[in-house]
């Protein structure tokens, strides 16, 4: 690892200037992702600001439906809720599955959405359930949020410091994980509204990160049933292809995902 | 550098390092406590899993500054007065162990596990809680043995206590 600058940010306003202040620096949150891609030397930030201790930023509300998440609340503290659980569980069951127990006990759901990984669970889950991304200057939709395979529509300095969403009538989250990393080679998270909108959004699969699948949608919205995914024709053309699967493959196992998150719901 | 205080098995301990010196390195080199290992540069093996605040973490993935004024336990802070831990005892009576390298990093996993799932652990529980550690020796089956068999005798004695 290159040498760094650490610093213990307390609230939400400091960690803004700590970071306005030092040339090319990285907020630090669960550190799950930063500290291991800085251990590989492909980061180098000047200085880390750390917002794990920042009260503010941490805790789940729930008030009748709506939930909202502070940004460094940890995986585990959102797989193990039970105001979570009572509304949205499907969020509950994403989160038990990312990575191991260690990594669960650090990494936050703030980190991993501003991380975008294209395989990473949590977005698929933030644009199906349409939630905010709040930060410290203002609120962001999530079909706004996610602009590409680790883009997003922070700026420089931008904190997010929760996620808000309404919990849907139903959810469920589905995914083919790598067999050696674990990570979604497709995942797919699906939320029905009460007045019958679906939303459906694909992780591990574009070759632009995470996003929505219409088609499946509109199957979805008219016949709510693992059957109505048969007829729908996903395109490979935009999927990734890599080593661990052909973007044919990829597209068959969005159905399949969308089949089986149906049938979980 | 970095000023570090934190207490470790119980002791306050402090020590200077740089910024970016992992968690893992400091206990190794800065305290001498050598039982926590390094076996991978990936975040994936678990031999560095020591506990943070009552909860399982990888100590190669975090610096050691994010740990400051945390309370940590190492496999060396298990063991009191001389007698193992039942988690070090179960894996000894079932061999949960070969070469050992991974050993301190499942021991400490296992104790967080069964912190948080109590005697309540099944076999398919086990095996998916050890998604973070890696063994090349035993094939698993005689951690996972002795993970259940601790977590059965630590369930019981906390009912006999109650
Ligand atoms: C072994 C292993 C397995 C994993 N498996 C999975 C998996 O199966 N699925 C999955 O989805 N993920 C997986 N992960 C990644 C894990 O979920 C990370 O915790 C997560 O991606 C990043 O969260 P973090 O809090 O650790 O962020 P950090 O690593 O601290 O930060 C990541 C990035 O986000 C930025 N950032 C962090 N917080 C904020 C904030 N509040 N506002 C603005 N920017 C911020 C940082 O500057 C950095 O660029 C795995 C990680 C490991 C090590
Ligand atoms: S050394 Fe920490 S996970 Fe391998
Ligand atoms: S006993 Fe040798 S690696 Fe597990």
């Amino acid at each position: 690892m290159y040498q760094t600058n650490y610093h213990r940010a307390s609230s939400v306003q400091e960690a803004v200037e700590m970071m306005s202040n030092v040339p090319e620096g990285k907020y630090l949150a669960g550190g799950m992702t930063l500290i291991p891609t800085m251990k590989q030397r492909l980061a180098a930030p000047s200085d880390l600001v750390d917002l794990r201790h920042i009260t503010e930023m941490r805790g789940i509300m729930v008030d009748g439906r709506s939930v909202r998440i502070g940004a460094a609340t940890t995986h585990e503290e959102v797989a193990t809720s039970v105001e979570i659980r009572a509304v949205c569980p499907a969020l509950c069951g994403l989160a038990s599955h990312i990575g191991d127990p260690h990594v669960r006990h650090m990494g936050t759901i703030g980190g991993s959405i501003a991380n975008n990984d294209p395989a990473a669970d949590y977005p698929a889950a933030v644009l199906a359930l349409d939630a905010t991304i709040v930060t410290d200057r203002r609120e962001i939709t999530a079909d706004d949020f996610f602009t590409g395979l680790f883009e997003t529509a922070l700026e420089d300095g931008e904190i997010i410091t929760a996620i808000r969403f309404d919990a849907p009538a139903t959810a469920a989250y589905q995914k083919f994980a790598n067999p050696a990393s674990r990570y979604a080679m497709t995942g797919v998270f699906v939320a029905r509204r009460d007045n019958g909108e679906v939303r459906l959004a694909v992780t591990g699969a574009g070759s632009n990160g995470v996003f929505r699948h219409r088609g499946l949608e509109a199957a979805l919205a008219a016949n709510w049933s693992p059957d109505a995914v048969a007829n729908v024709t996903v395109d490979a053309s935009d999927l990734l292809s890599d080593l661990h699967a052909s973007a044919a493959y990829r597209a068959n196992l969005v159905r399949v995902m969308a089949k089986r998150a149906v049938a979980a719901a | 550098m970095a000023n570090i205080r934190m207490t470790v098995n119980g002791r306050q301990v402090s020590g200077v390092c740089d910024d970016r010196t992992l968690l893992v390195h400091f206990i190794r080199e800065n305290l001498g406590l050598t039982g926590t290992h390094v076996g991978c540069d990936t975040t994936q093996c678990g031999a560095c899993v020591v506990d943070m605040d009552g909860q399982s973490v990888k100590s190669c993935s975090i610096l050691a500054a994010q740990a400051a004024g945390s309370t940590i336990t190492t496999i060396e802070g298990l063991a009191q007065n001389g007698d193992l831990h039942p988690v070090q005892e179960a894996f000894k009576a079932h061999h949960g162990l070969q070469c050992g390298f991974c050993t301190p990093g499942m021991v400490m996993t296992a104790v967080d596990m069964i912190r948080r799932h109590g005697g309540n652990l099944d076999e398919e529980t086990v095996r998916a809680e050890l998604e973070g550690n890696i063994c090349r020796c035993t094939g698993y089956h005689n951690i996972v043995k002795a993970i259940l068999a601790a977590a059965a005798e630590m369930g019981g004695s906390r009912q006999a206590a109650e």
